[in-house]
């Protein structure tokens, strides 16, 4: 109980650096906001009025404190671009498409990286492994708008298996959905895969060394029975690390995947509030992206008690 | 099968391709062992002791890098001929090896139950229920208070010497005929070492497991095991029944081990007969006795002729040394040596 108080306490204040830096950076954003709302050949006074109307004019500190604790009730303000929508529910429309985008590509990745690495591992240096390493470096140095546009071309356009840009969410048609987003979310999980499969396959090279797989041996275990059942769980930490670091800069950034496949997601809401000066809204989101990240650090952080008993805490 | 022996290894040697050439960890060594029967392997790090145990139960055989030549015959069948998953299927009901260290023989994310019920299902097929209470059975029988209770504890909650008594109960789990116990008491605090190394002993007595207890120490195999063999440089030197061994050691290198042995009676402030200089070079090992270079007995031809292991025995009681000067029986001093110089002052 005490532990989870001061794990809310550690996030509410990495959220609070992470938006007062936020914050300080968008009032260095080019352009001024009363311009970006009421357009070009106005006159000056008419700027100044809708800067006091904003609150500008405040001191720095107050407006941030104004703004954080309306973040903390659940009010990030209203978009300054037409239709001037509400922030929240702008995130709330585009952050489920990121977040499953991002869960579908992590998880098609960890499906790849995981039976290649464990196949690498099993025979460091041997043929298999050779191969497995030079297709993932070949994997790596494709830019990720390549392989979108790749498999966009053979998947969607050539072979027809896949619808190519329409996006059905989850919560009316699921299947639909996971179908609609397999392309994407593949183009994602090709971006994670070689980085997966290589620090997987190095930890496992490390585990399979230890005395307890030989041990595990010489009871007449069966080789994939000692990959699978030996050797997974304790190689898994860096993986695990690798994941939760992902998930948090997937959400915001895949910018690029969701252009190609014209998905509503995170990444193009933040880009174009920030080209368009539209502080709130990139206020707004990064402060999500950011809670997003630590919530799921936090999780991956409890998940190493359950990989290696040794780290979880006696209840006396 | 008609064999009277349980284990016959015959002129065997592993070699492994290094960087630095070709090293033969065991070079030609032959021994035999019935139903039952204890042997200890004696000799200092590096002989090829723990290579020669695991040759043994074929977990080091043929492989990119590795070469066994010579046969290894268990419970009638040729280690190294079979393949690979047959080899498995002797690893538990035939043969099973306790590891050095039990802080890293058990793995930390499993349970110590895990342990011992994943053997037993897999090669004996029994029930998870049946499993459990015959891992319980075993705990018990290796001296583990509250047994029930250590089934559901991960190994880190567990002392050394409480999980060493695991790793024997994971090793005798399937009722192995061969024991190997490798260095198994090498880890553990002294106080431990003597329990468990009796544990060792008294279960293979009452279980008639025949048992090969490999050690650095001559100490640690005397009054445990019926036949001692001692190895340096991947060759045997001498081998006799432990307490010939341990009373007149024949081969030089034998009475070096046991003269470092440090004991109870000695008087205060007597300083410990290390063995001079260092164990050679196995990619590179010395040709003639590759005991010679430190051997204060030495003599030219030592350094020339490898000895060859002649028994000095009875048909009744063999009695193997390889030394071209054997050391006479205690009581017989030759007149030109002098035992006490046996360890040279550090220049």
């Amino acid at each position: 109980m005490r532990t989870a108080l001061i794990r809310i306490g550690e996030l509410i204040a990495v959220l609070m650096i992470v938006s007062f830096g936020v914050f300080m950076l968008v009032s260095l954003l080019p352009g001024d906001p009363a311009v970006s709302i009421l357009g070009d050949g106005r006159s000056p006074e008419e700027y100044a009025a809708k800067r006091a109307e904003l609150g500008l004019d405040d001191n720095v500190i107050v407006r941030y404190l104004d703004w954080f604790g309306g973040a903390l009730r659940g009010d990030l303000g209203a978009s300054l671009i037409p239709p001037q929508n509400d922030v929240v529910d702008r995130i709330l429309g585009a952050l489920p498409v990121s977040v499953q985008l991002a869960a579908m590509g992590l998880l098609m990745a960890l499906l790849m990286a995981i039976p290649l690495a464990m196949w690498s591992a099993s025979r460091p240096g041997g043929l298999v492994d050779r191969i497995i390493g030079a297709s993932m470096f070949a994997v790596l140095s494709v830019p990720s708008f390549l392989a979108g546009l790749l498999l966009i071309a053979v998947f969607a356009n050539g072979l027809g298996w896949f619808p190519r840009a329409q996006w059905v969410r989850i919560t009316e048609d699921p299947l639909g959905s996971l179908y609609h987003s397999f392309l994407p979310a593949l183009t994602i999980a090709l971006m994670e895969l070689a980085t997966f499969t290589r620090v997987l396959r190095n930890d496992l090279i490390g585990t399979l060394n230890e005395d307890y797989i030989l041990a595990a041996k010489a009871k007449g275990m069966p080789p994939w029975r000692i990959l699978v059942v030996d050797a997974l769980r304790p190689s898994s930490f860096s993986l695990i690390t690798l994941l939760g670091i992902s998930m948090g800069r997937l959400v915001g950034s895949t910018v690029i995947v969701e252009y190609l496949f014209a998905l509503p997601g995170m990444g193009g809401v933040v880009v174009n509030a920030a080209n368009q000066g539209d502080y709130p809204l990139v206020q707004g989101s990064v402060l999500v992206i950011a809670a997003i990240y630590v919530l799921v650090n936090a999780g991956i952080d409890l998940s190493y008690g359950y990989l290696d008993p040794r780290t979880r805490r006696v209840h006396a | 099968m008609t064999s009277d022996y349980l284990l016959e290894v015959d002129d065997v040697r592993t070699e492994f391709a290094t960087s630095r050439g070709l090293v033969r960890a065991v070079d030609g060594v032959s021994l035999t062992l019935r139903p039952g029967e204890t042997l200890g392997i004696v000799g200092e790090s590096g002989s090829g002791k723990s290579v020669l145990g695991r040759t043994i139960m074929g977990l080091i055989t043929n492989g990119p890098s590795t070469t066994v030549s010579g046969t290894v015959r268990l419970a009638g069948q040729d280690v190294h001929a079979i393949s690979a998953s047959q080899r498995r299927k002797l690893w538990g009901p035939k043969v099973a090896m306790v590891f050095q260290d039990p802080m890293t023989s058990l793995n930390p994310v499993k349970k110590v139950g895990v342990h011992i019920t994943e053997a037993l299902r897999l090669h004996l097929g029994v029930g998870k229920a049946e499993a459990r209470e015959r891992a319980v059975d075993l705990l018990k029988k290796v001296g583990i208070p509250e047994p029930a209770r250590r089934m559901n504890q991960y190994p880190h909650e567990l002392s050394g010497g409480m999980r060493q008594r695991v790793v024997i109960a994971m090793a005798l789990s399937c009722d192995p005929e061969l024991l190997i116990a490798d260095e198994p008491t090498t880890a553990l605090d002294v106080t431990v070492q003597k329990q468990i190394l009796d544990l060792l002993a008294s279960l293979s007595t009452t279980l008639n497991m025949a048992t090969i207890l490999i050690s650095h120490d001559l100490g640690a195999v005397e009054g445990r095991t019926d036949r001692v063999q001692v190895m340096y440089a991947g060759r045997v030197v001498e081998t006799a029944r432990t307490q010939t061994v341990f009373n007149a050691p024949s081969h030089p290198y034998a009475e070096a081990l046991l003269a470092s042995i440090p004991r109870l009676n000695d008087p205060p402030h007597t300083i410990l007969r290390a063995i001079d200089g260092t164990p050679p070079d196995m990619a590179n090992p010395p040709s003639g006795c590759r005991f010679a270079p430190r051997c204060v007995y030495a003599a030219d031809n030592c350094r020339t002729d490898p000895p060859v292991l002649a028994d000095l025995g009875t048909a009744l009681e063999p009695h193997r040394v390889a030394c071209h000067y054997p050391l006479p029986a205690p009581g017989v001093t030759p007149p030109d040596l002098d035992p006490a110089g046996l360890v040279k002052e550090k220049n």
